[in-house]
């Protein structure tokens, strides 16, 4: 058994008592980062990369923290949208539907634990699809060439401007400034300067940890100055926090199969964890028919979007690790980790440092259970840090930032050019377009352009070399689906309201 | 709808001038196919487009804030270029807790509370910054300490 030999490896270098420390620190952290309304996983996961990258962690250590950052910011999102209706950040919408009108009746308690189990047979489930899906896939990708690797890209960014926003030619246009942002610099090929207009520091080009700290983290607190600080509404108290045995059991199969609607969400390019919440909370609701009272406080529908949130976590890391392509927002920060590591996501990864990816997944299965006790016993500790008051976390939150920036290149124009990205993400937030496609267009646009281009080296100009074997003309065919299908269901799949009090 | 159309035409310019800016890359005797300029041309191409589109076809507009809150919002903005440039001269305690009272102020207007938050996070970050994760801060203007 191979996997088992990888296992053992991995267990080798996660039960290290360093590593192990690395992962509940991860742990902690991304649960009071998923808590906390306005720190989102992915800025959250976007902060603490500079920082990390100056303590000097080895590659393997850093990816264990931040990937149990990021496993625990799914966890922690629940915990404000139980008690506040307000979801600590996107994927966690879903889980106020029925998690807030729980707790107004009083089983906040209750709510939190089932979404705790939820999370936890979620993102368990998960680990294990990304330990069986990764290696088949990583072997798949042994067969892409240079134009399959474009078509990918282009995948990448048709489905997450597609499924992810409202609007497609706003996140077309997204996704253009941050291929133009990326083409600022020294070209690869020539070796000749781009878009640096003459300006030293422009040289080197944008470092996509800038524009993610800056377009993430910056822009909430304009967002915050803006709403005046409104959302600090106290919700529910929390009283005595017991197990309910009973209705965890009742939806045991409503976590499996959320689980796995949510897994596969998450897998898929672009779809990532929101969209794994939003179908597994609807099909639950679809299953159980109306009479169920979904929307009013059924504990399923807890546990569904939790399941699903957190199974399309793990899914989402699939993509990210074996094609380089992430799924979403946060992966995209992840994948931001992977790059300043040096670390080159794809199947060469699995090949040539097996102790980094199963290192990496042995951490996160021992983070799973390290989030389960976190978040069912020690649920009460969570609660009393999302009383934080905005006016001290988003001065916290931008100073933290500034330091983590500086400490990178310790040059004043890194900084400015992050309150630039700040005041662009604030804007094209108001003006609804997707941020994420800026993110994935700056990490990704090098190395569309150098495939594009190595591909017509071999092909000596020949355009059509682009749709020549069926892999790249299956991702062809996805991508334009992908694009443009989402126009015609977006009828059908309208996001239900959040309930107002 | 006036909200995205001044968007798409401010897309629109910026795509062409980026166009434009595209063909005066330099070209060296290195030479592939598909050379440095046409990657960046295709990208203004589809932004303009995409640009033409949003102007023609404008989304609902969004709820803007009042002049007041603007205000506020550029005034966070100086605040945070000032920091910027203040960061490295300056030291980090003076500028940070100078730059984290004043945003505080700006989302919570309440003087006393606003200016603690500023010391307590100037000091706090400051001890776990350079003490618990070993960055290397100075954390006073270099010619105070001699």
């Amino acid at each position: 058994m191979d996997i088992l030999t990888n296992l053992a490896l991995g267990f080798s270098v996660a039960l290290t008592p360093f590593t192990l420390m690395l992962a509940v620190i991860g742990c902690f952290l991304g649960t009071i980062i998923g808590a906390l309304p306005g720190l989102g996983p992915s800025n959250g996961v976007a902060i603490l990369i500079p920082i990390t990258f100056t303590m000097g962690l080895d590659a393997t250590s850093a990816l264990v923290l931040m990937t149990a950052v990021y496993y625990g910011a799914m966890y922690g999102g629940r915990i404000s949208s139980i008690l506040l209706n307000i979801p600590g950040d996107e994927p966690a919408l879903m889980t106020t539907l029925d998690g807030y009108p729980m707790a107004k009746q009083g089983r906040a308690g209750d709510a939190l634990v089932i979404s705790g189990v939820a999370s936890f047979v979620g993102a368990f489930l998960a680990t294990i699809g990304l330990m069986l899906l990764a290696p088949l896939l990583a072997g798949i990708t042994y067969r892409f060439g240079p134009p399959e690797y474009f078509a990918l890209y282009m995948l990448a960014f048709c489905t997450l401007g597609g499924i992810a926003s409202n609007n497609q030619a706003k996140a077309a246009i997204s996704a253009c400034i941050g291929l133009g942002i990326a083409m600022i610099g020294l070209d690869n090929t020539t070796g000749m300067p781009r878009f640096t207009f003459g300006n030293m520091h422009l040289m080197d080009g944008v470092d996509f940890l800038v524009a993610i700290v800056g377009l993430f983290a910056i822009s909430e607190v304009f967002v915050f100055i803006e709403s005046h600080g409104q959302s600090t509404s106290i919700g529910v108290r929390l009283k005595k926090v017991t197990v309910p045995v009973r209705d965890i059991l009742a939806s045991g199969w409503t976590m499996l199969r959320g689980s796995l609607v949510g897994f596969i969400a998450g897998v898929l390019p672009g779809a990532g964890a929101s969209l794994g919440s939003f179908l597994a909370y609807m099909s639950e609701k679809a299953i159980a028919g109306d009479k169920a009272g979904f929307g009013t406080g059924n504990p399923k529908g807890v546990a569904a979007p939790e399941a699903g949130n957190n199974a399309a976590a793990g899914g989402a890391l699939v993509p990210m690790l074996t094609l380089g392509v992430p799924g979403s927002g946060t992966t995209a920060v992840l994948l931001a980790l992977l790059m300043t590591l040096n670390i080159t996501p794809g199947p060469t990864l699995f090949a040539e440092k097996p102790d980094v990816v199963w290192g990496l997944i042995a951490s996160l299965l021992i983070a799973n259970f390290v989030l389960l006790a976190m978040n069912v016993p020690m649920v009460k500790l969570f609660v009393r840090i999302l009383q934080v008051p905005p006016h001290v976390l988003l001065p916290g939150v931008t100073m933290v930032s500034f330091v983590g920036i500086y400490s990178l290149s310790g040059s004043y124009f890194d900084l400015l050019m992050m309150v630039g990205f700040g005041l662009l993400g604030w804007a094209l937030r108001k003006l609804d377009v997707p941020t994420v496609p800026i993110i994935l267009g700056i990490l990704l646009g090098n190395n569309m352009e150098d495939s594009l281009r190595r591909a017509m080296v071999l092909s000596d100009g020949d355009w059509t070399y682009l749709f020549s074997s069926p892999i790249s003309i299956g991702l062809w065919i996805a991508a334009v689906v992908g694009f443009v299908a989402p126009i015609f269901l977006r009828p059908f799949l309208r996001r239900p309201q959040a309930i107002t009090d | 709808m006036i909200s995205d159309r001044i968007f798409g035409l401010v897309v629109t310019l910026v795509a062409l001038a980026y166009i434009a800016s595209a063909t005066q890359i330099q070209t060296s005797f290195l030479s592939d196919p598909v050379g440095s300029k046409t990657f960046p041309i295709l990208i203004g191409a589809v932004a303009a487009l995409c640009g033409v589109i949003v102007m023609l076809r404008p989304d609902p507009d969004p709820q803007w804030p009042g002049l007041r809150r603007l205000g506020a919002i550029a005034f966070a903005l100086v605040v945070l270029v000032a920091y910027a440039y203040a960061l490295k001269p300056m030291g980090f305690l003076i500028p940070t807790a100078i730059a984290a009272g004043l945003l505080a102020y700006q989302i919570s207007p309440r003087p006393v509370p606003a200016a603690l938050t500023g010391l307590g996070l100037s000091l706090g970050l400051f001890v776990i910054f350079k003490y618990a994760l070993g960055l290397g801060l100075v954390a006073f203007p270099k010619g105070w300490l001699g």
